[in-house]
């Protein structure tokens, strides 16, 4: 095993693909995201890292050059937050349906406007139905370890497609970590070489993204489904094996003193944290108050999803994005219409928080647990959603 | 293709809907596309290709006495080629009658 250092979190990233043995980096620098990239561009102009980093000018481009890399079997690497997403999002959409591996950070940021350059999952949430595999980190030690895994799923042959790490931008990117690092020869027994699905190559020409008629079009798109769903296996293996070689077990759902808990907070990425000490505080008073994780977004974890849950009789879903005019935030209106025909489905409220780096601590956890008991004495409106902490 | 377009099943696609036999664009019949065909008239016909030279899709083919005649297999039915002939010698016939 390799040695723990004290790191800023985006270095460490940076570090763990350069590890990976990356071949193209493709970016375009954006706050949070910055010091990834520039991070491994002094990696490859340092000669330390055998890669084209291609400073592309915008981040339609980063995304097009990735398509075009990864195509023709190079492993490909790019990151990025926010607005840069919102300009790259035609390619987005586009990299699945191709099933080409890229892999992502994205430095979650909040999307404009107002301009804002603070964390919340706005950006993510644009990009929900992308097609891509999406993951949330929740420390500098997950998102180093997961800066692997992404790239052996994403590549692994069953699977051939791009995987987004969703990592908060500031409350994790900037932070200085202990992180403990694998040493190279753990990274290639993990890690094995990309060989490509297909590849753009003289000596065996194919077409990729042809278009589609309305006669094929339907069946591509069940084809792409089918594959996302069909990824969980290879995550679960990806992370089994993880867990071997380094002792970090992984899960798509991770709970935290579930049990007897009446109550679960739901919360993604590294608010979790925050969540499990106000857990802590209110099991402390003798309530009956637990913690659900969710790590994998996409594909969604069903079968862990609905045992983790199981005999809950109330939830607060923690969402840090907003859907105006809609029936709740992305998560919870998802969690509500999964667990919709589910026996004894709990009472869901659903807390809107944290937008845009607004603090939220283990006192505001403790009043969103005190709103949702006052809430259920009540009659809870289901399709309500609460924006906490904004002034009146 | 062993099999048309409209027959494949989304098992039977290649991963990323890669297209593994180059050149087989040929084997799409645009011409079911067409609601109006081109017909020539060898009376004003002055042979001087200019039907051919306009055609978007290569679909028009010089006949062995030096007339033209549209590729049904292609021909989208456009009507380029009857706007630009110069006699006039191209009408363009409901595919209907």
């Amino acid at each position: 095993m390799g040695e723990r250092v004290g790191i800023e979190v985006s270095l460490a990233a940076a570090e763990a693909v350069k590890m990976a043995n990356v071949d193209v980096v493709a970016a375009y620098p954006i706050t949070p995201q910055t010091h990834i990239v520039e991070h491994l561009s002094e990696l490859v102009a340092d000669g330390e890292l055998d890669a084209e980093f291609i400073p592309v000018e915008s981040e339609h481009s980063a995304m097009s050059v990735c398509c075009g890399s990864s195509a023709v079997g190079a492993r490909t690497f790019t990151c990025t937050s926010s607005q840069g997403l919102a300009l790259m999002n035609e390619i987005v959409f586009i990299a699945p349906s191709m099933r080409l591996p890229i892999v992502m950070i994205l430095a979650n940021r909040s999307l404009s406007g107002p301009l804002s350059i603070w964390n919340d999952h706005t950006d993510v949430m644009s990009v929900r139905d992308c097609g891509w595999i999406q993951f949330f980190t929740e420390n500098g030690q997950e998102a180093f370890d997961h800066v692997m895994f992404s790239f052996r799923v994403a590549e692994n042959p069953a699977v051939s497609l791009p995987i987004m790490m969703n990592m908060d931008g500031f409350v994790l990117t900037h932070v200085i970590e202990p992180i403990e690092f694998w040493d190279q020869e753990t990274v290639k027994q993990y890690l094995p070489d990309f060989e490509p699905v297909n590849r753009l190559h003289p000596d065996n020409p194919v077409t990729m993204g042809a278009f589609g008629l309305p006669g094929i079009f339907t069946e591509a798109k069940m084809a792409q489904d089918q594959a996302l769903i069909n990824s969980k296996a290879v995550i679960l293996e990806a992370w089994k094996d993880m867990g071997d070689l380094v002792g970090r077990y992984y899960k798509p759902v991770e709970t935290y003193h579930v049990e007897g808990a009446e109550t679960v907070f739901l919360s993604m990425g590294s608010v979790g944290e925050t969540v499990s000490l106000a857990v802590d505080q209110l099991r402390a008073q003798g309530k009956p108050v637990g913690q659900v994780k969710l790590r994998l977004w996409r594909p969604f974890p069903f079968e862990e999803f609905r045992e983790a849950v199981r005999g809950v009789k109330k939830m607060i879903v923690i969402d840090r994005a907003i859907t105006y005019g809609g029936v709740g935030g992305p998560v919870a209106s998802e969690i509500r219409s999964f667990l919709y025909l589910e026996e004894n489905m709990p009472i869901i409220t659903n807390f809107l928080c944290g937008l845009a780096g607004r603090d939220v601590t283990v006192e505001d956890y403790m009043a969103m647990f005190e709103k949702t008991e006052q809430m259920v004495k009540g009659k809870v409106r289901q399709e309500d959603y609460i924006i906490y902490g904004v002034r009146e | 293709m062993a099999k048309s377009e409209i027959e494949l099943s989304w098992k039977d696609l290649e991963v990323g809907c890669v297209v593994s036999e180059p050149g087989n664009a040929s084997q799409y019949r645009t011409g079911d596309w067409r609601s109006v065909r081109p017909v020539w008239d060898t009376e004003k016909c002055i042979k001087c290709g200019v039907c051919y030279i306009f055609c978007p899709d290569m679909a028009i083919k010089k006949t062995e006495d030096g007339y033209f005649e549209a590729d049904l297999y292609y021909c989208k039915g456009c009507g380029i080629c009857a706007q630009e002939c110069i006699t006039g010698c191209i009408t363009m016939v409901e595919e209907e009658e």
